[in-house]
């Protein structure tokens, strides 16, 4: 049998098996955590920090860190959700996001992470950056305007050779992710509709599609997310 | 023509993709950069997508896509080389050369570029040219170099001054750089012969021993988090692992900070020696040197070393005559990226990768270089345990103070009398230091580089130790003619946001967010709530991932909390809001499209 752990989140008790990541043992418990980055099968890489709580009094990203027996795990507080609120203004700033045209609105993750944290106006000031679109590819356009740079893509979608289609470009605040010219042109439909999947946003769409789900079906047209956990 | 040198410098690395770095580093050395038919090679033959190379290239700072020109000029813009006048040498260049920064001249001669702290504080302005070090550089020298350029000089035959001391003079060095050896202890003593442990002691010493006596002298990392040495070494001893590596860390990015170049010069022996040891201690067949690629000039010096080395069964086969110890020592050079000192970014860069440092749990000593067991140590670290293992840890711990064992190397500029490299035992104060190197009337310190903390004279009797003022051991020493928001915070936020490699939102996002509030004070716009802000907005920068993150905000934070008064003084008084907006500046780019000319 697997070891059983003890470790209280805000207070509560509960219990995990050992080795099971933050994370995950908190949404056993039902209990809500924002990702963006982490993507479910994926190796977590602890890059956007929404996830971040205070464990033992140190900051960490739940998705990357394993639950430890004993851990007092600090998640529900005004402290981080005021963390979580500016990464996700910082992200809305950083790019140029303008929800009513997106393709995604609706279904887009950083969209609905904006509406459950209430975010009004950001409390930093626009960027606006020049960014492009690349539409050199037969199956999907990029909008560099709108990725997040989680790196979702660059870590799922790979070709049979298991070569990156995605990958990142410079460093810094101006890191962009791009698509290979040779890869791009040869991705399957399959693949391609993979990576409009995992990508939390509208960075990577189908082509000739536009506007995929009426208004009233969205994925966050009626719960905001996360709504399947209680707390 | 170019094909067949691309092709084999792939060859030479056995086409191996965890080798990508030094086939970049290679090809960019012959050809001035990396041509789009190169980088198609390459991903041909390392069987990685285009996007993939140019993922590795565009992160590294020396690393390009376009030719840097015959001749390719890397000057120093840093706090210190602005301090010593690297301004006027930076105009020099540019009429001389006739371009800006960040260009290549028409024929392709010479490419003019900047590039952060290059490891030589106590000898500035100076610059990189084709890799060759440039130190005290004035407008004379520049128009002659660039005179001697233009007449197909050979950079190596450009200097004028005789060579640097000591080793700097030596065959295979040929270098001007100096030494500026101020005071030695343990470390950079002359009174050991190298190879002395590895050939008497080591074979009567089990590793346990070994580990034993480094922990009993309570010696901590050196390269600024101060982790207890024997302990990360009886980790890795301990971790489960085919194959263990000792890293050594010579990535030496800290701005203000030349001491490992010092030591690498001086001691480059007795620096294998440490390696050895640490590699018998833990069990590690295979040693790595990552040295920062402004050091390459010490390249064909170090190799020499090595070779030597190896000659005396001081690296190879059975060392020592210790039967089934065998140990190698390669060297792997970095590309240009300050995060490349930090361990595990360390290690993705050993293995070709953009240097974007690891989540942790697991630590490199769990799995660390190819997920194997890793140590990853400073310079200064390894070399200090050749000298416990010769005294003894209890020899050791008698320097510095009871909780801060040994000595510390410390790399001293700015407005001093003798700025260079003074090796002191742990527990002296900042007063004990300014008087040691002749500095008076001083306005600030910057102490541990940028991501330390810009401290003023009622803190100048706090203690060099880890449980008061801890340092990778960068000294900046400012007077009062200095203009510390604009000449220095401003210049280590850029740095910061220059080189940080963009994973984590708020180290990528804020750092540039706190420069505009910065400039915005600096402009005179500023008000009270700005200074609120910036305090508040410092907190969400520990949640980034690694200690580039945690104090990028330093420079600006560490100022706020130490200087106030800089920053009260240029705010706009009676003011609760300021946008900083300029209508002015706003509209110029689209007046100037239409002509028009605005009345405001
Ligand atoms: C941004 C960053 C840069 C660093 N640069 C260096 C460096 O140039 N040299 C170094 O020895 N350690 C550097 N470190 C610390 C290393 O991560 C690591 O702690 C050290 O190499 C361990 O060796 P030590 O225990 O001997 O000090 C850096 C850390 C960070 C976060
Ligand atoms: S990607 Fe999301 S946040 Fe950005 S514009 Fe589209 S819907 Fe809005
Ligand atoms: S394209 Fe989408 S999945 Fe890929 S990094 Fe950008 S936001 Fe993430
Ligand atoms: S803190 Fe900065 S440098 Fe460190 S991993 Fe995050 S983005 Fe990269
Ligand atoms: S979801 Fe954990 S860091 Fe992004
Ligand atoms: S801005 Fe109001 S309708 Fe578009």
């Amino acid at each position: 049998m697997a070891d059983i752990i003890n470790f209280t989140i805000d207070g509560k008790e509960c219990v995990a098996e050992k080795g099971t990541l933050i994370l995950q043992a908190v949404q056993e418990n039902d209990i809500y955590i924002p990702t963006l980055c982490n993507y479910k099968g994926v190796k977590p890489q602890g890059s956007c920090r929404i996830c971040t709580v205070r464990a033992n009094d140190r900051l960490t990203t739940a998705c990357t860190t394993p639950v430890g027996d004993g851990m007092e795990i600090e998640n529900d507080t005004s402290e981080i959700n005021d963390f979580r609120k500016s990464v996700i203004e910082l992200l809305f700033v950083e790019g140029n996001h303008f929800c009513p045209a997106c393709e995604m609105s609706g279904e887009c993750e950083l969209q609905a992470l904006a509406y459950r944290f209430q975010m009004m106006v950001p409390r930093f000031t626009y960027q606006f950056p020049k960014r492009e679109i690349d539409a050199r590819h037969p199956k999907i356009l990029k909008d560099q305007n709108r990725c997040i740079r989680c790196k979702r893509c660059i870590r799922t979608i790979k070709d049979e050779k298991g070569r990156s289609v995605f990958a990142f470009f410079g460093r810094g605040k101006n890191i962009e992710v791009n698509v290979d010219p040779v890869l791009g042109s040869k991705l399957t439909d399959k693949l391609a509709a993979k990576a409009v999947e995992v990508c939390p946003v509208g960075s990577i769409l189908p082509r000739e599609k536009g506007f995929r789900t009426p208004i009233g079906q969205r994925k966050f047209d009626h719960e905001p997310i996360g709504s399947e956990y209680k707390h | 023509m170019g094909n067949n040198k691309v092709q084999s410098a792939i060859r030479k690395y056995n086409q191996d993709k965890t080798r990508l770095m030094d086939i970049l580093i290679e090809i960019q050395k012959d050809e001035n950069h990396i041509s789009d038919e190169a980088a198609r090679i390459i991903s041909e033959k390392l069987e990685l997508s285009i996007v993939d190379v140019e993922q590795t290239i565009s992160f590294y700072h020396f690393l390009s896509r376009e030719s840097q020109g015959k001749y390719t000029i890397y000057l120093n813009n840093s706090v210190v080389s602005n301090m010593m006048g690297g301004k006027i040498v930076a105009e020099t260049f540019e009429n001389e050369v006739g371009c800006k920064f960040g260009k290549v001249t028409d024929d392709g001669l010479i490419g003019l570029f900047d590039t952060a702290c290059i490891g030589m504080s106590d000898q500035e302005p100076a610059a990189l040219i084709n890799g060759n070090v440039f130190i005290h550089l004035t407008p004379f020298r520049v128009k002659e170099i660039v005179r001697d350029m233009r007449a197909g000089k050979d950079v190596k035959k450009m200097h004028t001054s005789y060579l640097g001391g000591s080793q700097n003079k030596s065959e295979y060095l040929n270098s001007v750089v100096r030494n500026n050896i101020m005071r030695m202890g343990p470390v950079l003593s002359d009174d050991y012969n190298p190879g002395t442990i590895i050939m008497k002691n080591l074979p009567q010493l089990t590793p346990e021993q070994v580990i034993e006596e480094v922990k009993s002298s309570n010696i901590r990392g050196r390269g600024g988090a101060g982790f207890p040495t024997g302990l990360k070494w009886e980790f890795c001893r301990k971790a489960k692992g085919d194959k263990k590596y000792i890293i050594c860390n010579a990535d030496e990015g800290e701005p203000g900070t030349f001491k490992d170049r010092v030591i690498l010069t001086e001691k480059p022996k007795l620096l294998i020696e440490g390696m050895v040891i640490a590699g018998y201690s833990i069990g590690a067949t295979e040693g790595i040197l990552y040295l920062r690629f402004e050091y390459k000039y010490l390249e064909h010096y170090l190799e020499n070393v090595l070779k030597e080395a190896r000659e005396k069964n001081l690296l190879g086969k059975d060392i020592g005559g210790i039967k089934g110890f065998h140990f190698d020592i390669r060297i792997q050079f970095g590309a240009g990226a300050y995060i490349c000192g930090e361990e595990s970014a360390l290690i993705e860069s050993v293995e070709g990768k953009r240097g974007e440092p690891r989540d942790r749990p697991p630590f490199p000593v769990e799995k660390g270089y190819n997920d194997c067991p890793t140590v990853v140590n400073n310079v200064e670290t390894l070399c200090s345990t050749v000298k416990i293992m010769l005294n003894g840890g209890e020899w050791y711990s008698s320097l510095g103070t009871p909780e801060s064992t040994g000595t510390k190397v410390l790399s001293i500029s700015g407005d001093c009398r003798y700025p260079g490299i003074y090796e002191v035992e742990w527990g002296l104060t900042i007063t004990d230091i300014l008087d040691m190197v002749g500095s008076t009337d001083v306005q600030a310190i910057q102490v541990g580089g940028p991501s330390g903390s810009l401290i003023g004279p009622e803190e100048f009797e706090r203690k060099l130790c880890y449980s008061d003022l801890v340092t990778g051991g960068s000294f900046i020493i400012f007077n009062y003619n200095r203009d510390l928001l604009k000449n220095v915070v401003l210049n280590f936020t850029d740095f910061f946001i220059e080189e940080s490699c963009g994973s984590c939102v708020p180290c990528r996002s804020m750092t540039p967010l706190f420069k505009q509030k910065l400039e915005k004070i600096l402009s005179g716009n500023g008000v009270a709530s700005d200074l609120e802000d910036l305090k508040n907005w410092g907190k969400l920068m520990k949640i980034n991932r690694c200690g580039l993150g945690h104090t990028a905000a330093n420079p600006i934070l560490t100022s706020l909390k130490n200087f106030k008064y800089l920053y009260e003084e240029k705010l706009e008084r009676g003011k609760e809001y300021e946008t900083g907006f300029n209508l002015e500046q706003a509209v110029s780019e689209s007046c100037e499209a239409t002509t028009r000319v605005p009345e405001f």
